[in-house]
């Protein structure tokens, strides 16, 4: 018997390079890989098989590309070339059925038009989330410890629901939700490529009971609402809206089990990545205490109140430059872009670097080994927040491998909003406290055996009040 | 012949409407309501206007625009 490794391979796909294998026993192709060590897999496509190679994700190949003109084709080719609504199966049983992953272009740039992520809104997300900050560290002591993955996972729910569903539900929201969301995030096993539903995986029954606990936790929230009766427009939020919503014979549209998806849904982009991008850029802050002194001083200087007649605030000054912190906020998304991979799915055949990609082909491209591509970023593991000063400016010179956010169109259409969440976090707490870390610096890393990579626990910091503050 | 220090360009397939650059120069930059676009008004701006369309290409949330300067 012979065996070649063009045998796994669906028609048409011999020519492009696959990559090795660790797990060359394992019948879902590199499954076994992708779900041990992924950044390990990615980088080692482009380093055996460069801007274009080629992995088995069970029963499906994937043609990863990297460098800056195969990703420019990727992230350019409209949906009717590359869709992204089946590439990813692990969020269905998050979602629920029906609950779309992501909408079209057109359907994204509507939203922004209407809702919550709209310029003018920002202003109003800039104070909210002021305010939810120091909710969040109103119980602190003059000095304490807390574990980073669980404190702004928790603050980014409630910044997130707070602006995207509205004050009043976030009213209804605490911890326990906040610990139900993090087992969904934590339910997203790439062993979904073979069965989002596999029987007897751990992570997939905590999964679906907490989904389930959310549509209780939204339920009872919904019949709260339904025994108060309506309230004056100005006091309606998202939840008011959807559950006012009837069919001809009186039922609702929406039921409990819907919105819960739809919450989920809206929520989802903005809080492992928001939560995930917070707790590394104080890691990375810790790492560099030149930096973190020289954004310090930084902010001291923005929100100072040197003749008393009131200093700037802090959901006015979010909004806007803050060089020195903007700066290191994006050196940490290159480093640590909260996503790795980002999959499509070929509608069409579709030539990239120079090989023809045929139709049902999964397509991906990787945030993590674009941003580290020596090349375009010199000493690519360095964090190096001067690249992004005048005149490197290392993103606007690479738009298609400084990637955190991905590119094109479907370019994160919250980046904004995270960046001034960003801002407004850290504005809050570099001014009021001073970090130091409580454990050996290389025991901070993220746990990666998931699609949605989360701050690896524990990860614990000490915060002291600074003096005179 | 005219030299120009500052070309502006807008990739009209990147933008995503979110409209910052008009706050930061409303005279280089307008917005084509029915498509929903970027218009550049203005691709040669005065000198007086190069730290705004610097903020502008810096901040666009869509990584849309760009500046060549000389």
């Amino acid at each position: 018997m012979t065996v070649s490794t063009s045998s796994t391979a669906g028609d048409g796909l011999q020519h492009i390079q696959e990559v090795s294998r660790r797990f060359p026993d394992s019948s879902h192709g590199h499954l076994e890989d992708l779900r041990d060590d992924p950044i390990d897999l990615l980088h080692r496509v482009r380093a055996e098989c460069g801007d274009i190679g080629r992995f088995r994700l069970a029963d499906r190949d994937v043609v990863l590309v990297s460098g800056a003109e195969a990703n420019e084709v990727f992230f350019r080719a409209p949906d009717e070339v590359l869709d992204q609504a089946e590439a990813y199966p692990f969020m269905t049983p998050i979602f629920g059925q029906g609950v779309v992953f992501d909408t079209t272009p057109e359907q994204r740039q509507e939203a922004l038009k209407n809702q919550a992520l709209r310029g003018d809104m920002m202003r109003g997300h800039a104070a909210t989330i002021e305010h939810e900050i120091r909710e969040m560290v109103s119980g602190w002591e003059e000095s304490g410890e807390i574990e980073m993955h669980d404190f702004f996972a928790e603050l980014t729910i409630y910044t997130t629901s707070a602006c995207l569903i509205g004050k009043p539900f976030r009213a209804e929201l605490d911890s326990r939700f906040a610990a139900a969301y993090h087992n969904l995030e934590r339910g997203t096993d790439a062993l979904a490529y073979v069965d989002p539903y596999l029987e007897g995986v751990e992570s997939f029954r905590l999964r679906d009971e907490a989904r389930a606990r959310l549509v209780a936790l939204v339920s009872a929230v919904i019949d709260k609402r339904e025994a108060r009766g309506t309230v004056a427009r100005e006091d309606r939020d998202l939840l008011d809206v959807l559950i006012s919503l009837k069919n001809p014979d009186g039922s609702r549209h929406f039921s409990a089990d819907v919105i819960t998806g739809m919450f989920i849904s809206m929520m989802f982009a903005g809080h492992h990545t928001s939560s995930g991008t917070a707790a590394w850029t104080l890691i990375e802050l810790l790492r560099h205490p030149d930096v973190m002194a020289g954004i310090v001083e930084e902010l001291d200087a923005l929100y100072a109140d040197p003749d008393g007649s009131g200093a700037v605030e802090v959901s006015f000054q979010a909004l806007r430059s803050i060089p020195r912190l903007e700066a290191a906020l994006k050196e940490t998304l290159r480093l640590h872009p909260p996503l790795i991979l980002l999959l499509r799915v070929a509608q069409q055949d579709i030539e990239i670097g120079g090989h023809v990609v045929p139709a049902g082909t999964m397509v991906g491209a990787s945030p993590r080994v674009s941003n580290r591509i020596a090349e375009d970023f010199p000493d690519p593991d360095a964090f190096d927040p001067g690249r992004y000063l005048d005149p490197r400016q290392e993103d606007l010179a690479n738009r298609w491998t400084w990637i955190p956010f991905g590119a094109g169109k479907h370019r994160c259409v919250g980046n904004a909003f995270a960046m001034m969440q960003l801002k407004a976090i850290f504005s809050v707490l570099l001014r009021d406290y001073e970090f130091e870390m409580t454990q050996p610096s290389e025991s901070y890393r993220d746990d990666t055996s998931k699609m949605v990579i989360q701050l690896a626990r524990p990860a614990q910091v000490r915060y002291r009040r600074r003096a005179g503050r | 012949m005219t030299v120009h220090s500052m070309t502006v360009r807008a990739d009209t397939d990147l933008c995503q409407g979110h409209q910052l650059c008009q706050g930061e120069a409303p005279t280089v930059f307008g917005f084509d309501e029915a498509a929903d676009r970027v218009v550049l008004l203005d691709d040669h701006p005065d000198e007086s206007l190069r730290a705004d369309v610097r903020t502008a290409v810096k901040y666009c949330p869509a990584m849309a625009l760009s500046l060549e300067e000389s």
